[in-house]
């Protein structure tokens, strides 16, 4: 006992503090917090979709008006729209792979109907002339750039998830305490070509 | 393994890179980097904006460009109203006005706060009625000028502000090391260094010395670009708003 300090009775509490800290230091708590990030950017990916099957009964309506014959096209919009909507999308779809597949290959499939359906348009000076329908296109081109933004900005988030889960420290953090953690599924570059929305006027 | 995690690595750095765009400083409410603008027209819309971001903190930022740069009017524009963070951060209330020359593109991008009053249907509207037919006509001091003052317009009419107020987007809370919580780990430590050599030698980790060392690396989360904003002449900067393509393109 002749020593500067005698055992302190909260020692083994201030270690403990210590130790919280020194582990947050690490990084410890990284792996949830790029987790949260990444699932918040899905929500929005998945808001843009909504968004945009929000607006295909109007926009289905408004061209049926002007170009009844073009029956086959509006029924393609109408099938891919019901088979997206169609996919329940559940928060743990982002680790289910052939969930997250499925309801990619969806939206891609109502991107082209959507797509086909604003091209024939172009034959129907009536319709490109009408005000409603040319609101809803700016709408329609509007969704798919923000849905665009959406998917890299979680392209982003997750790329930043998963590396911290792969490389160290991440990767010790997620063999010890974040076991459960998995990494999220993230779209296919090949989608993400921009379709630069543009009209003629 | 390791070799694949580190080549995955380069591989993402170096596409980051490639993707990478330059954008110019933000040097004012109106930045003229193709220089279509004569120096009156200049003053005269940057004192209409300064009074709008006056008036109801809404920031709107006219940029003229020489060059895409490759990507689309779209692409660049979000990217750069993120860049130089237009608006304010916790209401992302900004809005740019993008004109690109070389390219025949013009586009008004908004922030994710005036996406409830500057909607696509009504920035088409102001693209095609007061923007591009001056455009055509070579008249861009003229086709800019009619653009803000629409824009203006639609910002601060009364009926679609109160709808705006109410759908504004919040943004997270910002995080990351602050000071404070780096000195208190600082503080422990030097308590239980302290402690551990009066207890000499009996603590498990004994006399160590090097065991404090790695822990002053911030791990990431703390790199936000909203403050670095180059506020250059004027003392005009952003706010740290941030965008997510809203708006619409037009070309003439």
């Amino acid at each position: 006992m002749s020593l500067a300090l005698p055992f302190h009775p909260l020692r083994p509490w201030i270690v403990l503090v210590a130790l919280g800290l020194l582990l947050s230091g690490c990084g410890v708590n990284n792996i949830p917090t790029y987790e949260e990030q990444a699932k918040a950017k899905w929500a929005d990916v998945n808001n843009q979709y909504q968004r945009r099957a929000d607006l295909i009964p109007n926009l289905v309506e408004t061209v049926k008006g002007y170009a009844r014959q073009e029956r086959e096209t509006l029924e393609a919009v109408v099938n891919a729209r019901a088979k997206a909507t169609s996919i329940q999308v559940t928060p743990d779809i982002v680790n289910d792979p052939e969930k997250f597949k499925q309801f990619q290959e969806a939206q891609a499939q109502l991107s082209g109907a959507l797509g086909r359906l604003i091209a024939v348009s172009e034959n129907y000076p009536d319709l490109k002339s009408n005000q409603n329908f040319l609101a809803l296109q700016s709408q329609l081109e509007g969704t798919e750039n923000r849905i665009a933004v959406s998917r890299r900005d979680y392209i982003e988030a997750v790329r930043v998830y998963n590396t911290e889960l792969r490389t160290l420290p991440g990767s010790l953090w997620a063999s010890t305490f974040y076991r459960g953690h998995k990494p999220m599924e993230t779209f296919t570059v090949a989608e993400d070509v921009r379709r630069a929305p543009s009209v003629k006027f | 393994m390791r070799r694949a995690v580190v080549a995955a690595l380069l591989l993402a750095l170096v596409t980051a890179a490639a993707y990478a765009l330059t954008f110019p400083p933000l040097t004012g409410r109106v930045v003229d980097q193709a220089n279509i603008l004569d120096a009156a027209t200049r003053q005269s819309i940057t004192d209409k904006l300064a009074a709008v971001e006056a008036k109801s903190g809404d920031q709107i930022v006219v940029v003229t460009l020489s060059s895409l740069q490759g990507t689309s009017i779209e692409d660049y524009g979000y990217q750069l109203g993120r860049q130089w963070g237009i608006g304010e951060k916790s209401r992302n209330n900004g809005a740019l006005l993008i004109v690109a020359p070389n390219e025949r593109k013009v586009r008004i991008e908004v922030g994710y706060g005036l996406e409830g009053a500057l909607t696509d249907a009504v920035t088409r509207l102001i693209i095609q009625n007061a923007i591009l037919p001056r455009f055509r006509a070579n008249d861009f001091a003229g086709g800019i000028t009619r653009g803000v003052d629409d824009m203006v317009q639609v910002v601060s009419g009364d009926a679609e502000e109160y709808k705006r107020r109410a759908a504004q987007r919040p943004d997270a809370a910002p995080q990351g090391w602050n000071a404070a919580s780096v000195l208190l780990i600082l503080l422990v430590l030097v308590v239980i260094f302290l402690m551990m050599r009066g207890g000499g030698g009996r603590g498990r980790f004994g006399r160590s010395r090097g065991w404090a060392a790695p822990i002053f690396i911030p791990s990431g989360g703390s790199w936000s670009s909203g403050s670095s904003g180059s506020g250059g002449g004027g003392g005009f900067s952003g706010g740290g708003g941030s965008f997510g393509g809203g708006g619409s393109s037009g070309s003439w």
